[in-house]
């Protein structure tokens, strides 16, 4: 038995309410958008977890190598000062 | 539902610079995600445990779905529906948890229908009455939950996160079964000797879905190391039985097991020598409905072929004609 012809990947993103951005949920595989809709939509969405969906083919997701994690992250660690914590405020002053 | 250990790896020690450092994130609980750098053997167990895993939901769909029409009720075919339907939704997760390892989805279904990946052996028996959906709910999927819940905090990342969602959603599994159970046992002198006879066909299957004993599973080694698994086939068979043998004593059902007597001083139900020799049967393919559940898949997956072709083909007529505007 031959195996079938690759159905595109997508990735599917949910809003689970207004006023929250959309979240990564999972992926599905559709040969077209509406399709990906829809089974995002069967598999995602079986309990009210969302009120809108969107659909990305996941060939057109640009992400960083994890091997450039230190290059890309490592440098904000040293600077606390951009750190609410990092400046000095008497306590008589109360809360700023 | 589940797919038991029949995720078996190699226990080769990799003493490599990279393995070691690998080690440590694991050690460290650091969570490992698709892009990372991990042990061939690593990503060669996980993709054979999750679409075993995927490919046990999708399996497991048959002995329930045959059921389907003939529920007694409005209420039990709605929520029979609806826990089918979830069981597809989990083995898709599951898929694409896999995928994320680096193999296609199509190569994985290829492997199921050809026989060449295994599924839990459970699903491999028939469901001869209404009550046997009862007990499945009941037992298989309160198995399920009890192996499932410690994979929850597996180290990859993407099995993890299916598996939180999958446990999320089968808790109604196992109490809409347990509920069919209640009410049969409450009904009539036939409809509680229904429920006798199915809880005496399930109980010894559902006990092997922990996998061989520890003592003979040499093979978990690795995987504790690597936290894919986090307890042992034993100590998770042990809290089955403990959590289960009270529901079924509250049912008023016997436990098909002789030797099923309490322990006081540890706490622990015990329970009687479990048939190797069946388990293994059943796995190596020659259980009472192997092949039938083989062929209604092939089957369901040819009678689809059609519908996969459309599908490409006006997607691909979509572009052409997107292009050509």
């Amino acid at each position: 038995m031959m195996a079938d012809q690759p159905t595109t990947l997508w990735e599917v993103f949910i809003r689970a309410r207004n006023g929250v951005s959309h979240r990564h949920a999972g992926s599905v595989h559709a040969s077209d958008a509406e399709m990906a809709l829809q089974a995002a939509r069967d598999v995602y969405t079986r309990r009210g977890e969302g009120l809108s969906i969107w659909v990305v083919p996941s060939a057109a997701i640009v992400a960083s190598d994890p091997s450039d994690k230190d290059s890309l992250f490592e440098p904000t660690g040293s600077k606390i000062y951009r750190h609410p914590t990092f400046y000095e405020v008497p306590d008589e002053v109360g809360n700023m | 539902m589940y797919s038991q250990a029949l995720n078996t790896s190699p226990s080769v020690a990799d003493t490599s610079e990279a393995a070691t450092r690998f080690q440590k994130r694991i050690d460290a609980e650091v969570r490992i995600e698709p892009n990372d750098a991990m042990p061939e053997a690593y990503r060669r167990t996980l993709i054979r445990q999750i679409s075993q895993h995927a490919h046990s939901e999708i399996v497991g769909m048959l002995p329930e779905g045959n059921w389907i029409t003939r529920a007694p009720s409005l209420r039990r075919k709605a929520a029979l529906l609806a826990k089918v339907q979830d069981e597809g939704g989990h083995g898709l997760y599951l898929y694409a948890a896999a995928e994320t390892l680096g193999v296609s989805r199509e190569e994985l279904v290829d492997q199921l229908l050809t026989g060449r990946a295994k599924y839990s052996s459970i699903f491999n028996y028939p469901t001869l009455s209404w009550a046997d959906i009862g007990t499945i709910g009941w037992l298989v999927d309160g198995a399920a939950i009890m192996n499932q819940i410690p994979l929850c905090r597996c180290s990859y990342g993407p099995y993890a996160r299916a598996m939180i969602r999958i446990c999320k959603e089968e808790s109604f599994h196992q109490r809409q079964g347990f509920e069919i159970m209640l009410t049969l046992c409450r009904g009539t002198v036939e409809q509680k000797a229904m429920a006798q006879d199915a809880l005496n066909r399930w109980w010894w299957p559902c006990l092997m879905m922990f996998g061989p004993p520890d003592t003979q599973s040499q093979h978990s080694d690795s995987s504790m190391r690597w936290k894919i698994k986090r307890f042992t086939n034993d100590s998770l068979r042990q809290k089955f039985v403990d959590a289960t043998v009270p529901q079924g004593l509250h049912l008023g059902l016997t436990f098909p097991d002789a030797s099923l007597r309490f322990d006081e001083p540890s706490g622990h139900w015990e329970f009687g020598e479990i048939d190797w020799d069946e388990f293994r049967r059943v796995l190596a393919g020659d259980g009472p409905c192997n092949r039938e559940r083989l062929s209604v898949r092939r089957k369901a997956h040819d009678d689809g072929a059609w519908v996969r072709e459309a599908a490409h083909a006006w997607a691909a007529k979509q572009t052409v004609s997107r292009e050509a505007a």
